[in-house]
């Protein structure tokens, strides 16, 4: 078993509110010099087998929007291998 | 003349489309999300909520519910839909209608009544109208910001298929004011306020939705 994860982001060109207001927040935190907030989720799939063709479709079809959104697809660990 | 109107987990508007339907003079039928089966119905409302708590995106599970999978077979062969607020998301995530809908600029809820144009007189859900005619009917969404890129905008422009444009101030940052959209064929329409809780004195801000019922009947009996 593996953990693959999928990562999916707006695209630069849509806007993202939620980050906005996010980013508006940190000032008023007194946190300064952060010049944008982009917000995106994160997936992590638990497989049986690492197969790229899957996972990419996965993250097409229900995982992203690709008329919006844009995803990256990370193999992270092999599970068994972190339990030891 | 048999309208049917779809019922996922978190619909909030089906009553009122069923009802909406009843007032202009068609047969309403309750459709569920879980079942394949049509009932025999001559078109479909996809109406407004949250299907499936708008997890993930808001559509973005509903189109992939059993039911789903005629209804978007059916469009494709010219059968009249109108996905309404969450039935537009589903719409564009099913790939029926070009672009999506995102979050609105302002970050609000918006709930108000809403003053649209009638830009497209002549899809199967807009006949009633005249091109241009000005209406009132609610608009209440999170996530009705409506983004293409500008080449689908451009295109949608020149065929004709922006539906409905918000009058007066941008109520959600849509893209060129788009209120609604439809298909190359006119069949399937997406809409983003609430024509079917405007069909009666009684409640809401008068009877300027019930336009969009009785259009679909119209549309139907000519085909």
């Amino acid at each position: 078993m593996a953990r693959v994860v999928v990562d999916v982001m707006l695209k630069s060109e849509i806007l993202d509110p939620q980050g906005k207001a996010v980013h508006g927040a940190l000032p008023r935190m007194g946190f300064s010099g952060i010049s944008d907030v982009r917000q995106g989720k994160r997936f992590e799939l638990v497989v049986d087998e690492v197969d790229l063709d899957k996972i990419n479709a996965i993250a097409e079809t229900l995982l992203s929007n690709p008329v919006i959104e844009d995803y990256a697809v990370h193999v992270e660990t092999a599970v068994g291998e972190v339990d030891q | 003349m048999k309208i049917g109107v779809v019922t996922f987990p978190g619909s909030l508007d089906d009553i009122d489309a069923v009802r909406a339907i009843g007032f202009a003079g068609a047969d309403a039928v309750s459709l569920w999300h879980g079942d394949r089966d049509l009932m025999g119905v001559d078109a479909v409302v996809l109406p407004g909520g949250f299907s499936y708590g708008d997890y993930l995106r808001c559509g973005a599970i509903a189109r992939f519910a059993p039911i789903m999978d005629t209804i978007v077979a059916a469009a494709e062969g010219g059968m009249p839909v109108l996905g309404i607020c969450n039935g537009f998301q589903i719409l564009c995530e099913s790939h029926l209608l070009p672009g999506a809908l995102i979050r609105n600029d302002h970050r609000k809820f918006v709930c108000r009544d809403q003053r649209l144009r009638i830009d497209n007189a002549n899809s199967a859900w807009t006949t009633s109208y005249e091109a241009g005619q000005e209406i009132v009917v609610p608009l209440k969404n999170g996530e009705g910001g409506y983004v293409a890129d500008e080449s689908t905008l451009d295109l949608l422009e020149s065929e004709g298929r922006v539906v409905a444009r918000y009058l007066g101030a941008n109520p959600n940052g849509s893209m060129r004011f788009i209120a609604g959209i439809s298909n190359e064929r006119g069949n399937v329409v997406g809409l983003m306020p609430h024509p079917e809780h405007a069909i009666e004195d009684l409640c809401g801000p008068g009877t300027d939705g019930l336009g969009f019922f009785t259009s679909v009947m119209q549309s139907l009996a000519v085909s």
